[in-house]
């Protein structure tokens, strides 16, 4: 069985201490499998005039929910943001606004 | 015997041998903070790295906590890994002992035992080791300075057995065993060398390789991976087994789990860790001379408790002591009496059975303590029964 | 088995000569066992160590309670010999760093007749061959000569592992000097 079926399995209760890997020491990233984006009840909106491209909300995302394209601007990751607003926070130029959902 | 070539003597304290064995191990990283009584195991391990005898990181913690962190870390990068300490030094180390053996990383630690405070005391006894004794780490007590070299070595191929990857205790009595200078046959490098092989962790933090370690796990999970703890222990002995048997051809010293002395036929036989068992041994052949049937046991490995050999040895014995040298305050009696007593006890076998508190702070067990004992034994042999189930031995009353 | 007791002071190398008395013995194939007794360490306070010699393996680990032998380093201590006599076996062997004149004006006073005192004035011998005072390794060759072990070339090995230079030459020395000078007080 592959990894990512275990730990596919696991997700869904499917599992004996035994299939367990050793000490939880796992490959697969199991938080993708955690579609957290439908915890929100505000979101994070990008207004790319206004925005510099400094990469602060990419750095400060605990979800890794921003995403950075090729040239530095950047977009949010909905099917993972929580919509925390440590962006909006963090964004020195306010180009980050928190809207209702 | 042909097998066993050409052994080296030495003159080495308990610490230097084990120095030595862990410079013999080509270890790669040693992480310590210095405490007495085994400053002088990484005092030597910092010499050996900076005359360049050894290839190793040696890295001063700050604190034992920090220290034994380290090593964490190091061990799940798949360095062979080494730390060492005592007492409070251990103490502080606590919760990371849990996290070391719950994240499977394969250390091997001395400790040098000594009491806990207070009062301030840096003399032996097994306090600070019993206290992390249900960490899920394996122990190993050493009785003489030959054994805690011998049981270094056999910890880390024990620790890094890939069914095993646990860490490892090899404990010795401080001051006792730390500071004496003993005589020691030692391995020629390339034995240790062939005996040890690589450590081949398997799970090693590689960039290109991405692992999660010290996840979290709740209610759905947790007790799964505690169970996994108690099954690896539960396998430990039987591959210590393997590993004392090969050691054994290659050094002509075998180490059982258990070390029984004139136990088959024995009538009393007396229970301890450390290095009270080999007088009793001295003190166990004079009795044998007079023609008492006085036996002793001591005990390797602790944890895993070896619980179907001692069965074995004590289902022939009519009085067993079971020596304690630290104590379960506010329990049912000492440590290692309370093993015993709950392995008697779910085998059916009813046997008279005292323990003996003794040697707490450091206070001598002469020979003389160990001859009464037998003559209290007997004496309970003859009337069927002790006085009392807890003797406070040698304490001024 | 020979079990011994050192005396002296934090400094004098108590420990240090105990230590080298038995690697001197196991470099010679025979077994023997070291131990210090810790108390507080201060330089000056009263040191004891112990060794054991024997054919035989070891297995006591507990400490020394009637020793064959008991050594004096300090000079006082030595003069104060009475003090230090704690469980000397009564054909024990007891060795004192004084000369035959000084025991002579003390006096054995209420030693037991069976046990042999020897004497060597490390005093004189290491002030007359190193202008220093060193006490601890004149005892020890006195030691080697009267039991008739370890022999002094090991004890010689054992020194250049742990001295070099003028220190290891002046150890030498004393040594050697304190072997050839050690006697017996009648």
């Amino acid at each position: 069985m592959s990894e990512k079926l275990i730990v596919e399995k696991i997700v869904k209760g499917e599992f004996t201490w035994r299939s367990l890997p050793p000490a939880a020491m796992i490959s697969v990233p199991t938080s993708m499998m955690y579609k957290t984006g439908s915890w929100r009840i505000s979101k994070p909106v990008i207004d790319r005039d206004k925005c510099t491209k400094c990469l602060l909300c990419w750095v400060f995302c605990p979800d890794m929910s921003i995403k950075r394209l090729p040239d530095n601007s950047v977009e949010v990751d909905y099917e993972y943001c929580k919509g925390c607003g440590i962006c909006a926070e963090e964004c020195p130029v306010k180009a980050i606004t928190i809207v209702e959902e | 015997m042909s097998l066993v070539k050409q052994i080296r003597m030495v003159a080495l304290t308990g610490n230097e041998a084990i120095a030595y064995a862990v410079k013999q191990a080509n270890v790669d990283v040693i992480a310590a903070y210095p405490i007495t009584p085994q400053t002088i195991i990484v005092e030597r391990l910092s010499k050996y790295v900076a005359d360049g005898e050894l290839e190793a990181a040696f890295i001063q913690a700050e604190s034992e906590h920090s220290a034994l962190s380290i090593c964490i870390g190091a061990a799940l990068t798949g360095a062979r890994t080494f730390t060492s300490t005592a007492s409070q030094g251990l103490a502080l180390m606590h919760e990371v002992l849990h996290i070391a053996s719950s994240m499977r990383a394969p250390i091997v630690m001395a400790v040098a035992n000594r009491a806990l405070n207070s009062p301030l005391n840096i003399h032996c006894d097994h306090s600070d080791i019993m206290n992390a004794r249900d960490t899920g780490w394996i122990h190993l007590f050493a009785n003489n300075v030959q054994q805690a070299y011998d049981l270094t070595l056999i910890a880390f191929r024990l620790s890094e057995d890939l069914d095993v990857l646990l860490p490892t205790s090899i404990n010795l009595d401080g001051f006792i065993l730390t500071h004496s200078v003993e005589p020691v046959e030692v391995l020629p490098d390339e034995d240790v060398r062939n005996f040890l092989g690589e450590n081949r962790y398997p799970y090693e933090i590689d960039f290109n390789k991405p692992l999660a370690y010290g996840v979290m796990a709740l209610p759905d999970t947790y007790m799964e991976f505690r169970k996994q703890l108690y099954e690896v222990l539960k396998s430990a002995p039987r591959i210590y087994d393997e590993i004392a048997e090969e050691y054994a051809k290659i050094s002509g010293r075998r180490y059982g789990k258990l070390l029984p002395y004139f136990t088959e036929d024995a009538e009393v036989i007396v229970i301890a860790l450390g290095s009270s068992v080999e007088t009793l041994k001295y003190v166990a052949k004079r009795l044998r001379r007079e023609g008492l049937k006085a036996g002793v046991l001591g005990i390797t490995m602790y944890r895993p408790f070896p619980e179907e050999e001692l069965v074995e040895i004590l289902s022939k014995a009519k009085v067993v002591v079971v020596m304690d040298r630290a104590y379960s305050y506010g329990g049912v009696g000492g440590p290692l009496y309370t093993d015993v007593l709950s392995t008697l006890y779910k085998n059916d076998l009813k046997i008279t059975i005292a323990d003996f508190i003794y040697g707490l702070g450091g206070r001598d067990f002469k020979i003389s303590d160990a001859e009464e004992i037998f003559k209290k034994a007997f004496r309970a042999l003859e009337k069927g029964s002790f006085d009392q189930d807890i003797y406070w031995w040698g304490v001024k009353e | 088995m020979i079990e011994i007791r050192w005396h002296g002071r934090g400094g004098q190398g108590v420990v240090t000569v105990s230590d080298i008395l038995a690697r001197s013995v196991i470099y010679e194939g025979k077994y023997a066992q070291h131990f210090p007794e810790f108390g507080p360490e201060r330089s000056g306070a009263p040191v004891k160590a112990y060794t054991r010699i024997s054919d035989e393996p070891i297995e006591i680990h507990s400490g020394i309670y009637e020793p064959d032998i008991i050594i004096i380093i300090d000079r006082n201590m030595s003069k104060d010999f009475y003090s230090y006599l704690d469980g000397l076996k009564n054909d024990g062997l007891l060795f004192l760093n004084l000369s035959k004149e000084i025991l002579n004006s003390i006096g054995r006073g209420r030693v037991p007749i069976g046990v042999k005192i020897y004497v060597a004035d490390s005093k004189k011998i290491s002030l007359e061959e190193t202008g220093r005072l060193i006490f601890n390794i004149p005892m020890l060759g006195a030691l080697a000569r009267i039991i008739r072990t370890p022999k002094l070339e090991s004890i010689e090995e054992i020194l250049k592992t742990r001295f070099s230079d003028e220190l290891l030459e002046y150890n030498i020395r004393i040594l050697k000097r304190a072997y050839s000078e050690v006697e017996m007080f009648e």
